[in-house]
Parts: structure tokens; sequence; C-alpha cells
């Protein structure tokens, strides 16, 4: 089990969550290289280490938020409500703040 | 291809394991000699693996087995197979959903067939069948399509109705009355279980009598990359010049990709697995339920191994959770109510490379001499014979096998995905 501290409800399980991944910035199709357009899409940076991510509490509050997390211990440093950052997530519009399926659901 | 088969039979392995040895060994004196020796390391070799698994050791025997090169190290920052190959559940099929998928994997099943006489090691391959179950409409229909694919790559593979799944696993649950009813399942009987422990000593030891070096609790923590090309590695115990550079390092292999500069499109997610105390023999096929997000076997042993889908976030990780041995019980119990008063044993978890298709990633990179063999996700143990194979050939020829040329890096630039996740995300 881990603890996720979400800046609205306080620490909950994480099976609370979903987790959304790190935020990445959409680029501009007018000017976007294929190259960007890879990175954009596919290219995490994966560390073994401390990481800036976004979560989703689905089964709370229902709003995103950012956390630091250590990958290798999960241990969690800060978790911020997203203020500026909201608009670069991978969900610009908040669009899936109404799903429940998270990013690996499907048929299976 | 036989020429190439005897001449790996060929190979003067010492102290064959055989009936005859087992009682010399056994009732006379003296020990075993070692499965595979521990070397000095050079400052150079012509190729080094970098991960001691199923892939990494897989790609030095074919090198050395086919292609004749063998001045080649493994280096591994634990011990051979304590990645991924040492803690998967061993399911082995090719009941895959793309074309690319399915030739690839079948050709892995062909080697596994006949691996134990070609490494001299009883891999313990047993071919008991291997069911997909579907509980709505569109798995049933996802069972259709993929029949209809391995039919057509000529892979022993159907659809079948309820009854015919009762007559298969009279345990199991087929009645209406459960919660998600059984519809049909796909049904590949050459699909079955191995014991990976052996795959990955057996390779081990047949590449060290050909000449390979196997450097255990060897880190890797560079490598040097000068005018566009690898020239070698740095390691906690020195550094190694080489031209070419093998990434085999599966949940880890980011972090080699990024030492040499290679982006790739992989994230790193823990799997559990668990396995129950013995109980007799009654469980013929593996059987995978995406909808329950569950597959159980039968080991030789009597032991129940269980599985699940990967765990819902990136991490390095290797702990396991309640979470998992909850939901897994509670699963498990919906299609086999007799199990209620079996006892867990252990669960563990290993670090899965998943890539966004569930396809590998395979060949070359932008970096001269630097080559992967990683995106392996909940579903690469099967694929150690293959990829070892192709990866040689890749390696010895500087040409991309065709088996392969699907699952290039480059296929993310290209939108060239092969979509692999109807048939690999649960059943791995
Ligand atoms: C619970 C579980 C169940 C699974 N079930 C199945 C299944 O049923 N069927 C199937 O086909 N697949 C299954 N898999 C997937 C399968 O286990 C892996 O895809 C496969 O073992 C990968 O093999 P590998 O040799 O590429 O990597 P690994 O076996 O993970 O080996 C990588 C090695 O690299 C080493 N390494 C890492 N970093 C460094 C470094 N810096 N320097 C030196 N060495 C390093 C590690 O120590 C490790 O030994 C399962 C996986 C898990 C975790
Ligand atoms: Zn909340």
């Amino acid at each position: 089990m881990m603890l996720l501290p979400c800046p609205h409800c306080g620490p909950r399980n994480s099976s609370e969550f979903r987790y959304v991944g790190e935020g990445t910035a959409r680029p501009d199709p007018g000017t976007a290289t294929i190259g960007v357009w890879r990175d954009y899409l596919y290219t995490r940076s994966n560390p073994a280490g401390w990481t800036t991510e976004n979560w989703f509490h689905r089964a709370g509050c229902r709003r995103y938020f950012t956390v630091e997390r250590h990958t290798v211990s999960n241990a969690v440093r800060a978790s911020h409500r997203p203020a500026a950052q909201a608009r670069t997530t991978s969900d610009p519009e908040g669009l899936s703040a109404g799903t429940e399926r998270g990013p690996d659901a499907g048929p299976g | 291809m036989l020429s190439r088969l005897s001449s790996r039979n060929g190979h003067g392995m010492r102290a064959r394991y055989s009936a005859f040895n087992l009682v010399r060994y056994g009732i006379g004196s003296g020990e075993w000699p070692r499965a595979w020796r521990d070397h000095e390391m050079k400052a150079s070799y012509d190729v080094i693996i970098v991960g001691g698994g199923v892939h990494g050791l897989a790609v030095a025997y074919y090198l050395a087995a086919d292609h004749g090169i063998t001045n080649v190290a493994v280096l591994d920052k634990g011990y051979i197979g304590s990645g991924g190959s040492g803690r998967n559940t061993a399911i082995i099929r090719s009941n895959y959903l793309t074309p690319e998928g399915v030739r690839f994997y079948d050709r892995s099943v062909k080697l596994y067939e006949r691996l134990a006489g070609e490494l001299n090691f009883n891999v313990m391959f047993s071919q008991r069948g291997h069911l997909t179950l579907a509980h709505s409409d569109s798995s049933l229909r996802t069972m259709h399509w993929r029949a209809e694919v391995n039919k057509l790559e000529g892979i022993d593979s159907e659809v079948i109705g309820p009854q015919e799944i009762k007559a298969l696993v009279p345990f199991m649950d087929t009645s209406e009355s459960t919660r998600y009813p059984i519809l049909g399942a796909l049904y590949h009987p050459p699909g079955g279980i191995i014991r990976h422990d052996a795959v990955v000593w057996g390779y081990a030891r047949a590449a060290d009598a050909l000449g390979v070096h196997i450097h255990q609790n060897t880190e890797v923590t560079g490598i040097d990359v000068s005018g566009g090309r690898v020239a070698g590695v740095r390691t906690d115990r020195g550094s190694i010049a080489a031209p070419v550079v093998v990434n085999c390092t599966a949940g880890w292999s980011t972090l080699i990709s990024d030492m040499a500069g290679v982006d790739m499109p992989v994230t790193t997610s823990p799997l559990q697995a668990a396995v129950t105390e013995p109980v007799r023999p009654f469980l013929r096929p593996v059987i995978v339920s995406g909808t329950l997000h569950i597959y159980v076997s039968q080991t030789d042993r009597g032991e129940l191994v269980f599985g699940a889908s990967v765990d819902p976030f990136p991490s390095y990780s290797m702990r396991g959770s309640l979470e998992f041995t909850e939901e897994l019980a509670g699963h498990i119990l919906e299609l086999m109510p007799s199990l209620s008063s079996v006892r867990v044993l252990r669960q563990w978890a290993g670090l899965c490379d998943m890539t966004p298709d569930y396809s590998p990633i395979m060949g070359v990179t932008p970096v001269e001499g630097f080559y992967v063999d990683v995106g392996w996700g909940t579903y690469g143990f099967k694929a150690g014979p293959v990829a070892g194979e192709t990866m040689a050939q890749l390696i010895a020829t500087q040409k991309t096998p065709e088996l392969i040329t699907a699952f290039g890096l480059e296929r993310f630039s290209r939108g060239a995905l092969v979509g692999e996740k109807g048939a690999a995300s649960v059943g791995h």
C-alpha cells in the first residue's frame, strides 16, 4: 500500500487515485517536427529517482494534483495543487476528469 | 538450418548431464563441475551484453553457437536471473493478435520445444494447453480475431465453448450464475509453462562452454560513445572497451539507454505474482481471464502460480502489495470456488519495461554499435530464444532479420506501432 497526500483531502490509499503521468506540453501542430511529436506521444523520462508527476483523485475530490515521488522507494516528499501546471498536463482541458477508466483500462 | 543445428549440438560441454553421470556422481566420489565459471574481466571484448537474464544469455549463446562469435561478455549487476527472468510465471505461447507477433513468438515456441536437448539441460517445457477466457461479447470477438490470425499463420488455436472448457477444467465454475459468466475461450494446445530458472542456467552453461564470459555482480555505470559510435562500458569494476554493446536490461533498460543518449518510449512498472502450497494435480491448462485480471497454472510440483495485470503506476520498487493479494484471491475464487482453503506461500514482484503498443523494441539505435533488445513488458520470457537468435544474427550479419523488422525503435517516429495490447496485457 502506498499513501498519497491529496492536497485537498489529505493522505489516502493510492488505490483511490489514477496515475496520469509526467507533465508534457502539447507541441504546436503548425511547427512541430516528427521527432517532437514522437517525444510528446511516447518518450518518457522513466527515472529511477525523484520524479514530478500528475495524479487524479478519482474516488475522492475528483481533482488533479502534482506529486514528487521517488520511484525506487515510492516515498513522497511534496504534493501541490496544479495551479498553472494544469494547463500543461497531458489532459489540458481536464477532459478525462469524468471518466473512471485508468490509462491502462482496456479489453485486457 | 540443419547444419546450424548440428553445429550447435556438437560443442564440447564438460560433464554432460546424463543418467550415467547421475549415477556416477550420485554414488561415486567427486562433485559435479560448476555449470559456469568466473573469469578475470578482460580489457576488451567483441561484444558486451548488459543484463544476464534470459535475453542477454540467449544473445550470447546464439552469437557463439550460430556465428562463432565467442569473445563476448555478459554483465549483470546482481546474479544471473535476478531480474524478470527469475520472477516470471513462465507462460509460453504464440497465440498473439498481430501477424508479426504471432510469427515471432511461434519461432520461440519451436526453439523452446527442442531447447532441453540442444542445451543438455532439462528445462521442463510442459505444453499443457492455454485457455484465455472470454466473459463478454467484445472479448469473444477478440478471441475469434486472434484465432483467425493464428490459423492463417499455422498456429494451433481455436475458440471453444463453455462445455468444452468444463471438460478441460472440471473445477471451473462455467455456470451462468456467476458475476461474469464464461462465454467461451481461446484454446491454444501448444501453450504451456516451463522451468524459467532452468532456461537461464541452461543458456548460461552452454554459453560458458563455448567461451562466453559471464560477470555477475558487475554493474554498468556508464557507456562511452565517441563520434556517434559506442566505444565501451564503464562498470563498478573498471572500464571495458567494445565495438558492440547490447542492452538486455528489461525493467532497467531506459537507465542503460540513457547512458548512451538514446531515448526510448518505455516506462517501468512492477508486476506481481504469487504461489500457493502444493496440492494434488487437478489443473492441466494455463487459465487466463482478462476481465478478472488474473491467470493461474499448476506446476509439476502441484503449486498454483497466480498472476495479474501490471501495477497501475510506474515504479522501480519490487515490494508486493496487499491490494494485489486481495483482488487476486477474490477473482480466483470466482473462477474456482473450491480453492478457498488453499494457502498462499509467497508473493513477489518483478520490473516490466512497458511499451506503448505492448510489442518489444529490438535492433539498431541512432548510436552505431549500440543495440537494444528491450520492451519485454509482462510477456518477454517466452521470447528469449527467438530474441537471442535474431539479435545474434543482426549483430553478426549487420542485417535486421525479417522476423524483427517490425519491432525497430524507429517505428515510433513512423507511427507504425504493432498493437498487441489485446493479446498481452493480462495474458502475458
Ligand atoms: C511477475 C512476472 C510474471 C511474468 N510472467 C511472464 C510469463 O508468464 N511469460 C512471459 O513470457 N513473460 C513473463 N514475464 C516477463 C518476463 O519475465 C520478462 O519480460 C523477461 O524475463 C525479460 O528478460 P530479460 O532477460 O530481458 O530481463 P531480466 O531478466 O529482467 O534481466 C535484466 C538484467 O539486467 C540486470 N541489470 C540491470 N541494470 C544493470 C546494470 N546497470 N548493469 C548490469 N546489469 C544490469 C539486472 O540485474 C537483470 O538481471 C513476467 C514478468 C514478471 C515480473
Ligand atoms: Zn482529493
